[in-house]
């Protein structure tokens, strides 16, 4: 395999990966605060339809990716109001979240469906771009990618070295107890789900500003589940999650290219792929039970009810 | 002060009233909604929630698409109460509609009355074993159900898909990806003629029925309401947990199953890929929208079918997008999920004491 060869798979991988580390990265967050939200998927969606609208209309394609940002984060503070200050049911206010997302969106998108928008470009970090081998593989992506890693570091540093981080994690382990010790967990957990929204708005964001600048209804397929088995799969640690985002990338992007190799197999078969990886590694991952409850956040789901 | 202090007893007039209020709200919402998208609201909203109501074919419609929807709710309402968490109908539906499809396919142009009854069979063994899948891995690896069910989801559908283009493609058609349509025998009998009204509606009825039964009547019924609401009373009862597990997967799967087998010999009447709507996804509202309760579902169904016809004619006569069923949907399970607290808590306004205490 020559270089031009390895750098575009490589480049297509961290393409097909990106936006399921971001959405990811957010849904770790919520759910080490005790919070399971399953609206990944409504989240994403709705942060692709208004980072491609407001990149269509503005000609900014920073403006698109902070709209996309907000807009996710508006959708998690409904799912946050409903579950946090309402007790509602978690897994029905996430599918309500979802179905509610994935029909917004389309409503929104009405008149964006069939425009393309403009594609951002590609930056090249000065000098580390120039490496041999490395410089081409790592440095020379589109600035979403960069954020993406500039985040995952963030959020590993705020779980696991910051105060703030611990009373995040306290309040999801046990919320009782961090309510006793005077944390104030309805408003940590809605500050987390925020940001899980702000994250699956951006993933939704580079689906379409930089993977296909142009917008389909429920053009994310799916991937917000996906990102919500990876956090399972990354047993709610930030670099495994990154690990687990870059496997299901890998196969997305081996299911394209099989048949360019001369696979010959029905395309549907191929892109059944992701979901059965998906649903071995969650089996692979929950064969050892003592593991699996271990790293569980061990208020995940639960209502908290604070009677004083 | 506001103050939330939990009820010992849920109110049940708040049970009953707080899913009207929530319908009530969701059609505000939605006038809201028409007129941001710049539509008059009053007519907009009388069209869509209304008209269908006084219009004879449309009645007719909201049973057609009531029956699975009732059909799928039963079935997972048994779950929802035991934590058991079946998101994957849609899946189960799809590969219930292509088993019993593929037996329909078989016998093309086979006369008999045996047909549709093995249809049935078919399609509730699909349905069945597709949720035997989450269940096996729930049961044995102790996997979470709500990731594998949603993502089998996708399989079944992609591989009707695959099954429509390929084998079951139909031999003198014009390559569409379609399969034959079904024969008389295996269509299903119309409840009414000149509607689309079949079978499948007593059917769901009688599910209704006997789910009230088992839950009220059964000791299956009473070890699911002990597992949902105490899970180590359950275990000190000595209920085994995987067995309430494996049966609310299949109980499910197979009514989705039917469902699937319905909506095929039904008002589709052949294998189509885009025969799977979305039909075991609105049926989790249905089925919270009736409250997990049988009775309540039946009418959630009819609510639910209202917002699809209603959505038809807000896409007809108003230029919306086919979404808009699923914001309406949306917004009424929000809604529904937002007040249900009142039927838990006491809202009690306290005099203001010490603040630091908070």
């Amino acid at each position: 395999m020559d270089m031009a060869t390895l750098t575009s798979i490589v480049a297509a991988v961290i393409v097909a990966s990106t936006p399921l580390l971001f959405a990811a990265l957010g849904e770790l967050v919520t759910e080490r605060a005790g919070v399971l939200n399953l609206g990944v998927e409504g989240m994403m969606v709705m942060g692709a339809v208004v980072g491609f609208s407001v990149t269509y209309e503005s000609d900014s394609h920073l403006l698109g990716v902070l709209a996309s940002a907000a807009a996710g984060a508006m959708m998690a503070l409904i799912f946050g109001v409903l579950t946090q200050l309402l007790l509602a049911n978690q897994v029905a206010t996430g599918l309500a979240l979802t179905m509610f997302g994935l029909g917004a969106s389309a409503l929104w998108g009405q008149s964006y469906t069939g425009l393309s928008g403009k594609l951002m470009g590609n930056v090249d970090i000065p000098l580390l771009s120039e490496i041999p081998v490395i410089g081409p593989l790592l440095f020379r992506h589109d600035p979403m990618v960069y954020l993406c890693f500039v985040l995952l570091v963030a959020v590993w540093w705020f779980l696991t070295r910051t105060r703030k981080g611990m009373i995040l994690r306290a309040v999801g382990e046990n919320h009782g107890a961090a309510h006793a010790l005077g944390y104030r967990v309805v408003m940590v957990r809605l500050a987390a789900i925020m940001f899980g929204g702000a994250c699956a708005g951006l993933g939704g964001a580079y689906l379409s500003i930089v993977q296909t600048p142009l917008w389909a209804d429920g053009m994310t397929a799916g991937r917000g589940w996906i990102a919500l088995a990876i956090v399972v799969f990354a047993a709610w640690r930030p670099w495994r999650a990154m690990a687990g985002a870059y496997l299901f990338g890998g196969v997305t992007v081996l299911q394209l290219h099989a048949q360019a190799m001369g696979i010959e197999i029905e395309s549907q078969y191929m892109s059944m792929l992701p979901y059965l990886v998906t649903i071995v590694v969650l089996v692979a991952i929950s064969h050892d039970p003592t593991r699996a409850r271990m790293s569980a956040p061990g208020s995940l789901g639960k209502t908290f009810f604070s009677t004083s | 002060m506001i103050k939330l202090v939990p009820r010992t007893r849920s109110s049940r007039s708040l049970v009953v009233l707080t899913p009207v209020v929530a319908i009530a709200l969701t059609v505000l919402a939605s006038a809201i909604l028409f007129a941001m998208l710049g539509k008059d609201p009053g007519p907009a909203v009388l069209a869509t929630f209304y008209r269908p109501l006084t219009d004879h074919y449309a009645l007719t419609e909201i049973l057609v698409k009531a029956t699975p929807l009732i059909l799928i709710a039963c079935g997972l309402s048994l779950g929802f109460r035991a934590n058991v968490w079946n998101i994957g109908a849609e899946g189960q539906f799809t590969m219930g509609a292509l088993c019993g499809g593929a037996v329909a396919l078989a016998f093309y142009d086979v006369q008999g009355y045996w047909l549709l009854p093995l249809m049935c069979l078919a399609g509730v063994a699909g349905g069945m074993a597709w949720a035997a899948v989450p269940a096996f891995l729930k049961t044995r690896f102790q996997t979470n159900e709500i990731l594998t069910s949603l993502m089998l989801t996708y399989v079944a559908i992609l591989l009707l898909s695959v099954l429509v283009h390929g084998p079951l493609k139909d031999p003198e058609g014009l390559n569409f990806p379609e399969s034959r349509l079904f024969h008389d025998s295996a269509i299903l009998p119309l409840l009414f003629d000149e509607t689309r009204v079949h079978i499948g509606f007593l059917i769901a009825l009688v599910v209704v029925v006997v789910t009230h039964i088992v839950l009220w009547r059964h000791i299956f019924g009473y070890q699911i309401k002990v597992q949902g609401e105490a899970d180590r009373v359950a275990r000190f009862a000595g209920f085994v947990q995987n067995r309430i597990v494996w049966r609310c997967l299949l109980i499910s799967g197979g009514l989705a199953g039917l469902a699937g087998v319905f909506e095929a010999a039904g008002p589709v009447g052949q294998l189509v890929p885009a025969l799977p709507t979305g039909y075991g996804f609105t049926a989790i509202i249905v089925a919270f929208l009736g409250r997990l309760h049988p009775v309540g579902i039946l009418f959630g169904g009819f609510v639910m079918a209202l917002t699809y016809i209603g959505g038809e004619t807000a896409q007809m006569e108003m230029q919306m997008p086919k979404a808009v069923t699923s914001v309406f949907q949306g917004l009424l399970l929000f809604f529904l999920l937002g007040i249900d607290f009142l039927v838990r808590y006491r809202v009690v306004l306290t005099t203001r004491r010490r603040s630091a205490e908070g």
